[in-house]
């Protein structure tokens, strides 16, 4: 397939804990097409932002490792050594960070910041990448971009830092960007405004965006496929509208059954049952939702699971999925 | 910014009153005063009445008071009935001396004290970072005075490189050769000062070495690292500016410290400057002299503070003092 922009193969990233490696990704295999939305949805620790980090591995090299394959544009990114990677790294995959507030430098003006990507992947003179800079903060929606360029971020509110870190993802006008939870630092007006503006850019490069979210409501605004990713597994894949008409994996189903609908007369929220096992406590064999659906027979889980496609392009993992119901629904 | 400078400088006044009335309050509740025990005891009881009179001694607390502290603001501390000289003539000596001799050891606090901290940060758990770390401890753990006694037995006794206190010669001062003179000032000021700068890293080392680790795992630098910047880029740009913020603003604070709390490296080293004039004077009674320090120790200390700020404001651009 041509339209494969960058495919992910067999990732696991391990983390060191006490002499010990843990696999917070444990065997995810994606592929992510030329312009597309494309989303990873999980609950807090089930290895999103460590599997996005892993795509130019980002991570700290001295506590983690990363075996698999991740290719793009012909070639392995997982076996560049570090200034090759760094010719990649921002000019063809760029990430945004979760917390604006920290994902820039204090002390540097936003203005250079943004430059800094242009310094190490163009030719550009000063003078150009001035004005590239200040064009970019335009097209992030700067009322003033002269102005912002010449900014310290604390003078920013928390929606134009944002702005700002778009701003400098987009410098070398990437293949791939890779926005790790953008909206979740964020208030819900602000939110908003800021995935408009990313599926606004998304269109106009025609470039791809992997999305790291746990907010559904974000998928269903955003994403052309949705990846469901549960203790370092993709558990469901699928293109978003089959995913919210026809959830298929407990794990799906359960996080579609918590959100509260506005106007529902409910005493409690429907939450999932116990949290995601730590790495070190993380089952490594059998379905690993099982221990939080502890009504369902055992039997029903594979001993080896694996993936089961109920619909074209529509992936489920373990054989659970068939017999699945929720606790208050009794048995089926 | 300036305004608040001004302010600041204002403020300076009430606590300046303060401070006075506390010292002469202190050191009038000393038994004794310029005249007792010093005095010839056949002298007749009239005749020390009348000097009594004469110098001021009989006044009310409040007068002498308001004529002591009006003479500092003139400049006129008084005068020292131990060296029976004023004892603006005597800190002003002394002054100089202490003055270079801090400006010495604050510049090799800082040669000593950021490469190193910056390589513990660098090579966080490397044996490298160990070894300054147990450096640290040692020089933290060391009393100013066992140190000072070391370096004097390793370096002027037992291997003779520089003199053992004092801060110059005197057959070279009879020369009288200007470039000769200094150069022996320098050559009598590096034992104190490399003592001084030794325990003076300390702090500099912990704070330089925890900024830069804190530093190297923030979010900016994930970000730096996700643009492509080289990591010796990052480090340089991102990592090293930020960490030296703090250890700038501390500047100031060592600079206090050495001006003021030297007081046991001067003493130690027998250097002539304003600690050990603080310190005879203290076993000597001398409290005019003692008065006048501790003003001019609280002078230093504040404006050093004030100087602290200033700086901070200029090399991070968040802190703006209004």
């Amino acid at each position: 397939m041509d339209d494969i922009l960058l495919s992910i193969n067999n990732l696991r990233t391990s983390f060191r804990i006490d002499g010990q490696y843990y696999a917070a990704v444990d065997g995810v295999s994606i592929d992510i097409m030329h312009n597309e939305v494309f989303a990873i949805v999980g609950e807090s620790g089930c290895g999103k932002s460590a599997l996005s980090l892993s795509i130019t591995k980002l991570h700290n090299m001295n506590y983690t490792r990363i075996e698999g394959e991740v290719n793009f544009n012909g070639q392995n990114l997982l076996d560049l050594n570090e200034s090759k990677l760094n010719k990649v790294r921002g000019k063809d995959i760029s990430v945004i960070f979760q917390d604006p507030l920290t994902a820039l430098n204090p002390v540097i003006r936003v203005g250079p910041q943004i430059e800094e990507s242009l310094t190490y992947h163009t030719n550009m003179n000063k003078k150009e990448k001035r004005d590239r800079a200040i064009k970019l903060l335009s097209e992030v929606g700067m009322v003033n971009p002269e102005l912002t360029y010449a900014s310290f971020p604390h003078e920013l509110s928390g929606g134009m830092r944002q702005r700002a870190t778009i701003a400098v993802s987009l410098a070398c006008s990437p293949k791939l960007i890779i926005a790790d939870e953008p909206t979740t630092a964020l208030d819900v007006t602000i939110q908003a405004q800021i995935l408009d503006l990313l599926r606004k850019l998304q269109k106009e490069t025609q470039s791809s965006i992997i999305l790291i979210t746990h907010d559904l409501g974000v998928v269903a605004e955003m994403a052309d496929r949705v990846a469901v990713m549960y203790a370092g597994q993709i558990v469901e894949l699928a293109s978003a509208n089959d995913l919210f008409k026809n959830p298929q994996h407990p794990y799906t189903r359960s996080l579609l059954a918590s959100i509260p609908n506005v106007g529902e007369d409910l005493h409690r929220l429907n939450a999932i049952k116990g949290i995601v096992p730590t790495l070190m406590y993380m089952p490594r064999e059998g379905c690993r939702f099982s221990h939080r659906t502890p009504w369902i027979d055992g039997s029903m889980h594979e001993e080896n699971p694996d993936y089961h496609e109920v619909r074209p392009n529509h992936f489920v993992f373990c054989t659970c999925y068939k017999d699945f119901y929720f606790e208050n629904e009794g048995g089926a | 910014m300036w305004k608040t400078v001004l302010r600041r400088i204002l403020i300076l006044i009430p606590q300046l009153i303060v401070i006075s009335f506390g010292v002469f309050l202190l050191s009038h509740l000393m038994p004794g005063d310029a005249l007792s025990g010093r005095i010839d005891p056949s002298l007749d009881a009239a005749a020390i009445e009348a000097q009594r009179e004469r110098l001021g001694l009989n006044n009310p607390w409040y007068v002498r008071y308001i004529d002591w502290f009006g003479g500092m603001l003139t400049g006129d501390f008084g005068q020292s009935f131990i060296h029976r000289r004023p004892v603006t003539e005597i800190i002003g000596e002394r002054a100089v001396n202490t003055f270079w001799l801090a400006i010495v050891t604050l510049i090799l606090t800082y040669l000593i004290a950021i490469p190193l901290g910056v390589l513990a940060g660098r090579y966080k758990g490397a044996v490298l970072d160990k070894s300054i770390l147990i450096y640290t401890f040692i020089a933290l753990s060391l009393p100013t005075l066992v140190l000072s006694i070391l370096m004097i037995l390793l370096f002027a006794f037992n291997l003779g490189w520089f003199p053992s206190g004092g801060s110059v010669s005197a057959l070279i001062i009879s020369e009288g050769n200007t470039l000769v003179i200094l150069m022996n000032r320098i050559y009598h000021m590096i034992l104190p000062a490399v003592t001084g700068a030794l325990l003076g890293t300390i702090g500099i080392i912990f704070m330089l070495r925890a900024n830069i680790i804190d530093r190297t795992y923030s979010e900016y630098v994930l970000m730096a690292r996700s643009k492509g910047v080289p990591s010796k880029v990052i480090f340089n740009k991102h990592i090293l500016r930020n960490s030296l913020i703090p250890a700038a603003s501390g500047f100031s604070l060592v600079l206090v410290f050495q001006l003021t709390g030297a007081l046991f490296i001067e003493m130690m080293f027998q250097y002539p400057g304003m600690g050990q004039l603080f310190f005879s004077s203290i076993l000597m009674r001398d409290s005019a002299v003692i008065n006048a320090l501790i003003i001019i120790f609280s002078v230093i200390a504040a404006g050093g503070m004030l100087l602290s700020d200033i700086i901070l404001t200029i090399v991070d651009p968040r802190i703006r003092i209004k």
